[in-house]
């Protein structure tokens, strides 16, 4: 078969027995995890169960945290934050273009302000922008780069939840049309459920739970089918639904 | 004719609300800020004593070899340009400042960036600063003038010290002060060091060096001012201690006039920059 295949067929990231521990305090102990070209795989935990610290470790932001473990990760990787991390002193295409340089850059910078539905403010400064907005030129950032593989930590935490549900459908769309291998960090169970394929639970530093979640797209909240998927991932975190 | 007014102005007798119009009822609550900022109003308080100091003068209730009439200066001043040493007084006294404002201004900047950048720089740099800091610069005349002695490069050097001070500190503790969450995302988006340094470090670090370019204008005046009182046989500051010796109120006048327009102009000036290159921020301020 041709080599290209072969790359469809390779793992996006590859994990395998990933250690890390702050102070003595053992967060991720020996998490082996794969994650297939092009998919999107949501990861859930509790506060403080070690999904950031996962991220930030496929990432390559943790330089002065101890640790081991084999960790493959793509070249052309993007991070999407919780707070969308816009510099103040610069315009929004200009903040969409850091790290991208070049006429052509600048042409896809205005490209992607336009996906995310932010054509025409490329000249506003960032404290112009409500946060929804702030939040889709971070995702304009992050596309720009063409990344193989979108991280994304709690993207969508610090947004209200009208704003949250159209960056959702916002999110999706542009997985399907750029198809990045996705890792979503979450602690919204449904959020979790709605958008991935494929949902991680991380309990005592393993993956605790790897559910894929069958169900075709888009997606409704209130899709009953859903509830079992839930049902079963508040079980791995510990929730027992009690609606007596 | 209407009955369905909305006040929204700050009306502190509001009249009773017409009846027969529920729904449309709506009393404004009293405005607790100040209203809105009078029409130059940073000039009224100025002019208003300068009124009140002509006409004390006019009717004679000043002791004119103490504070002389407004005229009496302005006439001085005058006859100081045209007859006098006034216009190489204020040559001489304006290229001290800005020669040892510019060079202050330059080492603080470098040394901030040498300290502000790099660990090494760091340990060598900021401690040294801090130490000269607790030395009153002033204090440092007497030994400058034994090195330096007593001519126009003393001048420029403590001035120099003066400035360079307060623009090395606030550039660099704003320079160290770069949110984390920052240097994370330069990390994340690939950039070089030297465009993380231009495009995240510098334009971050620049409101900080201006308060300090702010502070060292100041700065650059009252070192300006001592030294010509104290050690000079030319500029402003030594025409007003002559003064002083032959009682010219008014000659002292002038100098100070001078002082402050000198003080005004280049405070204005470096706001009108700061306005200019921190434009990103108006948009926060109003």
């Amino acid at each position: 078969m041709a080599p290209h295949t072969e790359q469809l067929t390779a793992p996006a990231v590859r994990l395998a027995g990933l250690t890390r521990s702050f102070d003595g305090r053992t967060v991720l102990d020996g998490v082996d995890l794969e994650l297939p070209a092009g998919q999107f795989t949501a990861l859930l935990g509790h506060s403080g169960s070690g999904k950031s610290t996962l991220l930030r470790a496929v990432a390559g932001l943790d330089h002065e945290v101890e640790g081991g473990g084999e960790l493959t990760a793509p070249e052309r990787v993007s991070v999407v934050f919780q707070d969308s991390r816009l510099l103040p002193w610069r315009r929004v295409l200009d903040n969409v273009l850091l790290g991208a340089e070049g006429k052509e850059a600048a042409e896809r910078g205005r490209a992607a302000l336009a996906e995310v539905g932010l054509a025409g403010r490329e000249r506003a400064w960032p404290s112009e922008l409500s946060g929804g907005e702030a939040q889709r030129a971070a995702l304009a950032r992050s596309l720009v780069r063409e990344p193989e593989l979108l991280l994304a930590d709690e993207p969508f935490g610090a947004l209200d939840a009208l704003t949250r549900i159209r960056m959702h459908g916002l999110l999706r769309e542009l997985w399907k049309r750029h198809r990045p291998s996705v890792l979503l960090v979450t602690h919204d169970v449904d959020e979790a459920i709605v958008l991935a394929d494929r949902v991680l639970v991380l309990e005592n530093g393993r993956i605790g739970l790897d559910l894929t979640i069958d169900r075709p797209h888009p997606r409704s909240y209130r899709d009953p089918l859903l509830g079992e998927y839930r049902e079963r991932l508040l079980a791995a975190l510990g929730v027992t639904e009690d609606l007596a | 004719m209407s009955t369905t007014t909305t006040t929204t102005t700050s009306a502190a007798a509001a009249p009773p609300p017409a009846a027969g119009a529920p729904g449309v009822r709506r009393r404004t609550r009293r405005s607790l800020s100040p209203g809105k900022r009078l029409p130059a109003a940073g000039l009224i308080g100025p002019l208003a004593v300068l009124a009140l100091w002509a006409a004390a003068s006019a009717a004679g209730r000043l002791d004119p070899g103490a504070i002389p009439a407004p005229w009496t200066v302005l006439r001085t001043a005058g006859h100081l340009w045209t007859e006098g040493t006034l216009a190489t007084d204020v040559a001489t006294s304006l290229r001290r400042a800005a020669y040892g404002f510019a060079i202050g201004l330059t080492a603080g900047v470098v040394l901030a960036l040498a300290s502000g950048l790099s660990r090494v720089g760091e340990a060598l740099i900021d401690g040294t600063v801090q130490l000269n800091r607790a030395i009153p610069t002033l204090g440092l005349i007497p030994l400058f003038i034994l090195w330096l002695g007593i001519g126009e490069t003393f001048k420029i050097a403590i001035i120099a010290i003066v400035v360079y001070i307060p623009v090395y500190l606030n550039t660099h503790a704003a320079l160290s002060g770069i949110d984390s969450r920052f240097v994370e995302l330069a990390e994340v988006q690939g950039l070089s060091r030297l465009a993380f340094v231009r495009r995240i470090v510098v334009p971050g670090a620049l409101p900080g060096f201006f308060v300090g370019l702010r502070l060292g204008v100041t700065g650059s005046w009252l070192g300006l001012v001592v030294l010509e009182q104290i050690n000079a046989t030319s500029g402003l500051g030594y025409m007003m201690f002559q003064a002083t010796n032959y009682g010219q109120s008014d000659v002292i006048l002038v100098g100070l006039l001078i002082y402050g327009v000198f003080g005004l102009v280049s405070d204005s000036a470096v706001r009108l920059v700061e306005r200019r290159v921190l434009s990103w921020r108006r948009t926060l301020n109003s």
